[in-house]
């Protein structure tokens, strides 16, 4: 699909600027032309479809559609419905405290809450654009099961004493769907895609950047060899590691995908791919003036362990 | 008109407060243009990703930023 990008940067680095062919500089400038350029495109185009497709479902529509739903039934429709609305982490709040004025279940209000960050329109967008669709799937399959496993963990765990402020129940809860244009659908989805792109695009080069000097310069197994890929331990380190991470997630999506090739585990990476888009500490902040630090604490510990099964799981059987 | 601006304090909650005042600006007359930040006030106009507009007590929009003349047009129909 892109051999003509490759083709076309192969052609300036090697013929124009006269670097040497399989030359450790000439095959990182050649990477970092192609990869940023393709990432763009497939970036743009990718955002752009899912906001377009997250039009159409309001997180509205969700609520009144989760509420009153069998528990079981409730923490998959919540789960399914993270990947399908839009989100964004400035209201988780409101979210939070509207899910629970239509009476749904805390644990099922949780798996929202852990699905709709990991199922994020930049890291699907990424996935695909550096993974490939099979990955990507994967992804977003084992996300779901994380998302439903913890919020019925959660949910067991009869919490509801540690959210801050007291929440009156609204007795019926009914979505207006309000009549949007498909041309407003499309230029709305286009301004998000827009702003999007100027938030990350920096990140994506410094990380595409990086992820060119090791492909240059480290060599293939590097990270088997040297840092273990295999030691039972990477899965923690990363998602250690990944915590703090939030808000360059564009940029580490391709470091990691260098870091594959280079030797770490896939399932090392998913690791710590959902570490850092799922547990973000500036979403924690904004939690903490509506839930209690014990209750965010368990939030948390649940969804970690969860993520490093998920990196257990997958070293063992890829 | 009472032109109210939900929002938690977010970035474009500030942004679509100024748009506002830019349309009410344009509109003429006075309008009262007021912020609610209290999360309790915001959860009773059922109102779940800010920032959201809302004219008289009626949610005209929530969670995306508005231009002036979508406010405007909002203004007109009300």
């Amino acid at each position: 699909m892109f051999d003509w990008l490759e083709g076309l940067s192969a052609k300036l680095v090697f013929d124009i600027f006269g670097f040497q062919e399989k030359s450790a500089i000439g095959d990182a400038l050649h990477f970092f032309i192609y990869d940023t350029i393709k990432i763009f495109i497939l970036l743009v185009t990718i955002i752009y479809l899912v906001t377009l497709l997250r039009s159409y479902f309001p997180v509205e529509k969700a609520r009144a559609y989760i509420a009153g739903k069998h528990k079981l039934t409730g923490h998959i429709l919540a789960s399914i419905f993270g990947v399908l609305t839009p989100f964004c982490s400035c209201s988780a709040i409101p979210l939070f405290l509207g899910f629970l004025q239509a009476r749904i279940p805390l644990g099922v209000t949780f798996s929202y809450l852990i699905s709709a960050p990991l199922s994020d329109a930049v890291v699907i967008a990424l996935l695909l654009s550096l993974f490939g669709w099979k990955i990507a799937l994967l992804y977003v399959g084992v996300g779901l099961i994380i998302a439903i496993v913890a919020g019925l963990i959660i949910g067991a765990m009869k919490l509801e004493k540690e959210v801050l402020i007291a929440v009156k129940p609204v007795g019926n809860i009914h979505y207006q769907e309000n009549e949007t244009l498909f041309v407003h659908r499309l230029k709305e989805s286009w301004e998000y895609t827009a702003d999007i792109f100027k938030k990350i695009y920096v990140y994506v080069v410094v990380g595409v950047g990086i992820g060119a000097f090791i492909h240059g310069y480290v060599p293939a197994d590097f990270i088997a060899k040297y840092a273990g890929g295999d030691v039972w331990y990477a899965p923690i380190i990363a998602v250690v590691m990944g915590v703090p991470m939030y808000s360059n997630a564009a940029g580490i999506l391709p470091l990691v995908e260098v870091l594959t090739s280079k030797g770490m585990l896939l399932g090392t990476a998913l690791s710590f791919m959902m570490a850092v888009v799922a547990l973000s500490l500036p979403e924690a902040m904004i939690l903490k003036r509506v839930l209690s630090l014990k209750l965010i604490g368990i939030f948390f510990g649940v969804v970690s362990f969860g993520i490093l099964m998920v990196g257990y799981l997958f070293n063992m059987i890829l | 008109m009472k032109i109210e601006i939900l929002g938690t304090g977010c970035a474009k909650c500030k942004s679509l407060e100024e748009v506002a005042k830019q349309a009410v600006a344009k509109f003429g007359g006075f309008h009262e243009v007021k912020k609610v930040e209290d999360i309790v006030e915001i959860m009773n106009y059922g109102v779940m990703s800010t920032p959201a507009l809302v004219i008289d007590g009626v949610v005209k929009s929530s969670g995306k930023m508005l231009s002036v003349d979508e406010i405007l047009a909002f203004m007109h129909n009300s």
